[in-house]
């Protein structure tokens, strides 16, 4: 690493976020001006500032290759991942590094994801397959077993919800939805869409369990659709359109609840 | 499915039918003055089709009752949107007037 830095004098000026809650009175930025590599990620580049220039500077990260979902942080206003950006993307232009906005602040660009975790358990992000525990009827028609206890799902089954399943929790969407900022309460874009995958899939029996959370006036009737969250999202998934698919669900039930009042009290 | 607690759900189906309804008819208007002469839309002839018979009474109110509630609802989330937090009061006004509107409607056409 050293030979390759030494064989460039080019520099870029990181701005980076600075909180250290035990001696700080608010954030303030820092300037790191550090060599330029044209393949360096972000990461690369906090790396070295901690190896070389500042060993006190805080931040998550794990697999280097966008799947852990730990090194969401906002570049430049934008709320990305720092192992998929590169410096080249914004050299000779100076970047500015902030933690991920809607959290607090633990330190530096770490930020405290309890409330997160909380508001992801709320939808039950699992199978719940309760028919096999209480032999119960099935409320909606289940898929075939095989003679191991494996349920059989078919391409189709699985496209339903495939994209739904691909997040890595990494709060992108919660840093760029607005809602998140305006009303903390909100469920959120990634929660509410992993409940939604959960409700697509065949082979899951819990629908009515996560509908108090998803139809809640905090779940997805927070969202005014502004459609930033499914634009960060370094997985594809769409948690916009997961949320508009439940509204149009909850105002049939709505409706419904009206013709059928009994239904839901048996 | 347990009865949700508040009536989002049925601001937000009027919303979509309002969004539905401004789409095909705008798109409807806008056809219609590329494509006829001033004669054939003139006032008498639209008031004939819209105002005296049945099926464009209906489709009148069809167009343009919801919208109300399609714009309003934009009104009052776009509020929110801009950091103006109105309370129930306003919301009250602002879904009233729609309804207030609505009602109009329906008896100035019938």
């Amino acid at each position: 690493m050293t030979d390759m830095i030494k064989t460039n004098d080019r520099t870029i000026t990181l701005e980076i976020l600075r909180y250290n809650p035990e001696s700080d009175e608010a954030p303030t930025f820092g300037t790191f001006e550090i060599p330029y590599v044209e393949d360096w990620s972000l990461l690369d580049a906090l790396e070295y500032i901690k190896d070389e220039m500042d060993s006190s500077l805080s931040y998550r990260w794990s697999c280097r290759m966008a799947v852990c979902g730990s090194c969401g942080m906002v570049i430049n206003g934008k709320p990305q991942l720092g192992c998929e950006t590169f410096l080249r993307s914004y050299y000779p232009e100076k970047m500015r590094i902030e933690p991920l906005a809607n959290f607090p602040i633990e330190r530096d660009l770490v930020v405290d994801s309890s409330d997160f975790i909380k508001k992801l358990e709320s939808v039950k992000p699992y199978i719940i397959d309760a028919v096999d525990a209480t032999k119960a009827a099935p409320k909606k028609k289940q898929p075939e077993k095989t003679s191991t206890g494996v349920y059989k799902q078919k391409p189709a089954e699985l496209g339903l919800y495939k994209q739904f399943s691909m997040c890595i929790n990494c709060m992108l969407c919660y840093s760029a939805c607005p809602q998140m900022g305006l009303n903390p309460l909100f469920t959120g874009p990634a929660a509410l869409a992993l409940g939604h995958r959960y409700n697509l899939d065949n082979r899951d029996q819990g629908a009515d369990e996560r509908t108090e959370v998803i139809q809640d006036k905090n779940g997805v009737w927070s969202c005014t659709f502004v459609g930033y969250c499914s634009e960060v999202c370094p997985k594809n998934v769409d948690p916009a359109a997961a949320i508009n698919q439940n509204k149009a669900q909850g105002a049939q039930d709505w409706a419904l609840s009206f013709l059928m009042p009994r239904k839901g009290d048996k | 499915m347990s009865k949700p607690k508040h009536i989002e759900p049925l601001l937000w189906s009027l919303f979509g039918a309002g969004g539905m309804t401004i789409a095909f008819f705008m798109t409807g208007i806008i056809l219609s003055l590329v494509f006829f002469d001033a004669s054939t839309l003139s006032y008498e002839r639209m008031h004939a089709f819209f105002m005296e018979s049945w099926i464009g009474r209906l489709s009148i109110i069809v167009a343009l009752v919801p919208s109300y509630w399609g714009c309003i609802h934009r009104v009052y989330h776009g509020m929110h949107d801009l950091q103006i937090h109105a309370g129930n009061g306003i919301k009250v006004l602002c879904y009233g007037f729609a309804m207030v509107l609505s009602i109009a409607t329906v008896v100035v056409v019938i």
